[in-house]
């Protein structure tokens, strides 16, 4: 480690967290900013001209914002325990108005509105909101079980209420249903009764059924993948066909030819260009790092006696991994398709900012320390 | 289950509840709620909070794997949509309308040349018809974003480009879908320079005829996938696909000779079109034969276009006076008629609705090398009334005016004979009209008129070996006689078809064009049919004007004579040298007497000279009657 700069003996702040923080998992998180940078130079120009952007659009924007992003990532990891769930209220704190702000003033596109313009940057509050409410979360369960503090269990579940509430009047399914599971996995790994584990499970699927007989837009989606024959499944068709055309080494980056057919090329259907350019070997190591994260977070917790730290990891974890499992589950037609950005790989603009607390928070929980007196 | 096992570490501790046992509503909840997070840590029992922390790191365990499991599901599918299926099923499971998304497969692929279809050459070698590669330009639609603008970039470089159906290939399913084929190199450079997406070149052979229009109807031509469609190209498709070459009769100079002068009449004439033929009359071997209006085969033509049609052995005309070459031959090889035997020519005659008349009515006895020169059609029928039509029918079925010619080309018409061969047919025809037939069997039959009298069978393929001796029609004496009269014609009158330093012998025709229900006196059919060199015959050449107009030059005349002969004139003043023919001169001696034709001198004044054997029908009355229905003769 000697290209670090630090020896082990320094103890000034940065030298103390490059010998704690998992190196691995930063190195994993690096891996995928580069990936993403090459895909969104490839897809994003596609998209850009489409639209009569320039074509460099959405690369130099998301290169601006990668910056930010790697600086909250860094600054959050260095943060101890108690300053974990401080910055996670605080996000919370902003972002949760925001949240409720935006069914009175977001912009809407697709027929959501999700979006809110602070300073020139359009904002998707929920994004900020998703790890802020899982180390809440996990912190209002610890207190649960340390304490016997059952008030701290009705908060959660009220705070749970809320942005799902504000969630579906945007409406916003694929959030609605990745904050809930995250709930749902902070309750299971803080050892919810089986049988209640079972019970969630079918009222889940109960919310879904309900969903698609409510939402028309998530019943059109799940009628065509259920019977592509039925309606327009352009999006899938070109998706698949990109997949198809990148074979095992794929066209090459930038040589591409049907990512400019494909809608969202930049975003939702980045792992299609992925698939194209740089072939299923690289898409295969894509879906390795992926799993590398989550179970190497998953494990490093493992050996940590602080239930705190394990369920707020294990929830973030949660939340990073499954965005990417349903992004690729529906550019590979696994699933109904789910406008969901894949991490680091898409493009997001603001969300790169949310990504950098997500895994920022990640970092700072994962960090080896030896913090005594971590009382809730 | 641990709600309903108290004994179990993770159990409730109803003792550490305040006020425990109270059943207020309160409690209730809390009991609910501490029930959901799985109970609580018994702070005072340490190994309860490692069993806690157990119990979740198991937990964690769980998630672990079945995100391991998602993962790989995610992977399998990978590999499953990249490599496992052919991207046409992939095309069927996202859009079962879709066709194979690829047929690049199935796109043609380029031979290698040795396989290509073979040249067509000339006598000498040079090249009428070959194959070269050509950049053809084809589309993958699946590669163009902008249909609409790579249409309108590519207009721009090939105008001729039709707008809807590019778009339409631009957008159509597969991905290879052809653009335009056989393009110039220039072009497929400028189309490659706008650097279209999607746009792609593909080498492929393609026909490529050097002379153009020179041999259009001989050669004929391919479609864009090198089946041949017309002419030799299509008599001999398969051969050239298996790689072998044609080796025509044709000398690719001559052709140009004769098409360039035959186009100069035509234009000056005026004429619909024109033919002309130069053959061998030994071999058969057809050195030269033009029909215009012609084409360029290596442009796409409409089926029906007029200029496709190949006069020479398509078109069916009534050729008039130059079918006395054969009703002399066959009264003199009939032994019923002698040379200086005399016929009474006063016209008209009429026979049912018919009235026959001479274009030139004299009225008086003639002998038969009068009748030749002079072209009465009254002393040609009177010849064959002693001949007999049996005769004459049966002369003409060997000579092949009766069938259809042979030739190695895929057009070719039969003849339209009379359906009865009557009295009055046989009349008809003795002086070329109630019978039509192609400018080649006309060719063939006076090649063995001129060539000592054997039938020979046209040919377009060069001949290497002997050609065998056809079919004597015949005698050599007859074809001798036949010879000198039409250099009796060309001395006598038909004076333009001489070239200087070489003698030509033939036979004028100007036939009135057959319309519906009787003949066009304005629309002509002028020929020319000739012999040279006339002292010992080679070749024939044969050349005829369709519907030409008289102007100043011919004095207002559109008659063989004066418009069909010059160009036989000039073509022969130009192959003579080129073919190393020795120039004559009628002052020659020996010139004159291979021309010279003994007939006993006939009193034309009078009438009343010589004997006059033939008076088959009373003399006729009215001579000076209406043209009716009547063919003109040329002189």
């Amino acid at each position: 480690m000697s290209m670090s700069g630090f020896a082990r003996y320094d103890q000034s702040v940065l030298a103390r967290w490059w010998w704690t923080v998992d190196r691995w998992t930063l190195a994993a998180f690096g891996t995928l900013m580069v990936i993403g940078v090459v895909l969104i130079a490839a897809g994003g120009p596609a998209v850009a001209v489409r639209t009569g952007l320039p074509a460099n659009h959405f690369l130099i924007r998301h290169l601006a914002l990668l910056g930010p992003s790697v600086m909250i990532m860094i600054g959050l990891s260095m943060l101890p325990l108690r300053g974990v769930r401080v910055a996670s209220l605080t996000v919370l704190g902003i972002f949760l108005p925001l949240l409720a702000l935006t069914l009175v003033m977001g912009s809407e596109a697709k027929g959501a509105s999700r979006w809110i313009y602070i300073a020139g940057l359009s904002v998707q509050p929920s994004e900020f909101v998703k790890p802020a409410f899982a180390v809440l979360l996990a912190f209002l369960l610890t207190r649960v079980k340390r304490r016997a503090e059952p008030i701290s269990l009705l908060i959660a579940f009220g705070l749970w209420l809320l942005i799902v509430a504000l969630l579906m009047l945007q409406p916003d399914l694929g959030q609605t249903v990745l904050t809930s599971a995250i709930c749902f996995g902070e309750l299971f790994l803080a050892g919810l009764p089986l049988v209640l584990v079972f019970g969630f499970a079918v009222m889940g699927c109960v919310g879904l059924f309900g969903a698609y007989l409510i939402l028309p837009h998530v019943a059109s989606r799940i009628d065509r993948f259920l019977n592509p024959e039925v309606g327009d499944t352009y999006q899938i068709d070109r998706s698949l066909q990109a997949f198809a055309n990148g074979g095992l080494t794929g066209t090459g980056p930038g040589q591409g030819i049907i990512k400019h057919m494909l809608p969202d090329a930049h975003a939702d259907f980045i792992f299609a260009v992925a698939g194209e350019e740089l072939g299923l070997i690289v898409c295969l190591i894509i879906v390795a790092i992926f799993a590398f994260i989550i179970l190497r977070g998953l494990l490093r917790v493992l050996g940590d006696s602080n239930l705190f730290v394990l369920l707020a990891s294990a929830g973030l974890v949660l939340q990073f991994g499954l965005q990417a499992l349903i992004n690729m589950g529906s550019a590979l037609h696994l699933m109904p398709t789910k406008g969901m950005t894949l991490p680091y790989l898409s493009y997001g603009g603001s969300s790169l900012l949310a990504l950098g607390v997500t895994t920022g928070l990640l970092l700072a929980l994962t960090r080896r320390r030896n913090e005594l007196g971590d009382d809730l | 289950m641990t709600f309903f096992n108290p004994t179990s570490p993770l159990s409730t501790r109803k003792a550490s509840v305040p006020g425990a046992g109270g059943l207020s509503v309160r409690i209730l909840l809390s009991r609910l709620a501490l029930w959901l997070a799985g109970g609580v840590i018994d702070a005072r029992r340490p190994e309860h909070a490692n069993a806690v922390m157990e119990q979740s790191r198991g937990r964690a365990v769980m998630v672990g794997f079945m995100m391991l499991v998602a993962f790989s599901i995610v992977a399998v599918r990978l590999v499953d949509v990249m490599l496992l299926r052919t991207p046409d099923q992939t095309a069927d499971e996202a859009d079962v309308s879709a066709p194979a998304v690829a047929d690049a497969s199935a796109s043609p692929v380029v031979p290698a040349p040795a396989a290509w279809r073979a040249d067509i050459t000339d006598r000498n070698g040079g090249i009428l018809a070959t194959t070269i590669s050509c950049p053809s330009m084809y589309a993958d639609p699946v590669a163009i974003s902008d249909p609409v603008g790579t249409t309108n970039r590519l207009m721009q470089v090939l105008p001729s480009l039709d707008y809807s159906t590019t778009l339409a290939r631009l957008t159509a399913k597969g991905r290879m879908v052809w653009v335009e084929r056989h393009l110039t190199p220039t072009q497929r450079q400028t189309i490659h320079d706008l650097g279209l997406p999607g746009i792609d070149f593909r080498d492929e052979p393609c026909r490529l005829y050097p002379t153009g229009n020179l041999a259009s109807h001989i050669v004929g031509y391919t479609n864009i996938d090198q089946v041949g469609q017309a002419g030799l190209e299509k008599q001999f498709d398969k051969f050239l696909n298996d790689g072998q070459p044609v080796e025509l009769s044709l000398d690719m100079r001559l052709q140009h000779i004769l098409r360039r002068e035959l186009q100069a009449n035509v234009e000056q004439y005026s004429a619909v079109g024109g033919s002309g033929i130069v053959m061998d009359i030994y071999t058969g071997e057809l050195l030269a034969m033009v029909s215009l209006p012609d084409f360029d085969p290596n442009e796409r033509h409409d089926p029906n276009d007029e200029a496709l049609f190949n006069r020479n052995t398509l078109g069916r005309y009534e050729l008039g006076s130059v079918f006395k070459i054969f009703n002399t031959a066959l009264a003199l090889e009939s032994g019923k008629v002698k040379l200086s035997d005399t016929f009474d020519t006063a016209g008209p005659v009429r026979i049912g609705r018919f009235t026959i008349h001479d274009f030139h009515p004299v009225n008086y006895w003639m002998n038969v090398p009068e009748i030749f020169e002079k072209s009465s059609n009254i002393g040609s029928l009177r010849m064959v009334q002693v001949v007999g039509r049996d005769l004459q029918q049966r002369f003409l079925g060997r000579l092949g005016m009766t069938r259809p010619a042979t030739l190695e080309l895929p057009e070719l018409a039969n003849v339209t004979a009379p359906p009865r061969w009557g009295e009055v047919e046989s009349w008809t025809i003795s002086y070329g009209h109630g019978i039509a037939v192609t400018p080649l069997h006309l060719v063939a039959g006076v090649s063995a008129m001129v060539n000592g009298g054997t039938l020979v069978t046209p040919t377009l393929l060069k001949q290497t070996s002997a050609v065998p001796v056809g079919q004597r029609i015949i005698a050599q004496k007859t074809s001798d006689t036949v010879r000198r009269l039409m250099r009796l014609v060309v001395t006598g009158g038909a004076g333009l078809a001489d070239a200087p330093g070489y003698l030509v012998g033939g036979k004028t025709g100007t036939a009135e064009k057959a319309t519906a229900g009787g003949y066009a006196h304005k629309a002509l059919i002028s020929s020319f049919i000739g012999a040279f060199p006339i002292t010992k015959p080679r070749y024939v050449v044969f050349v005829m004007l369709d519907e030409p107009q008289g102007n100043k030059s011919s004095y207002g005349y559109a008659t063989g004579g004066w418009v069909a002969a010059p160009v036989v004139s000039r073509l022969v003043a130009q192959m003579g040298p080129l073919y190393g023919l020795p120039p004559e001169s009628e002052d020659d001696p020996a010139v004159r007497a291979a021309l010279a034709l003994s007939v006993p001198p006939t009193n034309a004044d009078t009438g009343a000279h010589g004997p006059q054997p033939h008076q088959l029908l009373p003399a006729p009355d009215n001579p000076d009657g209406a043209q009716g229905g009547a063919t003109l003769v040329s002189f």
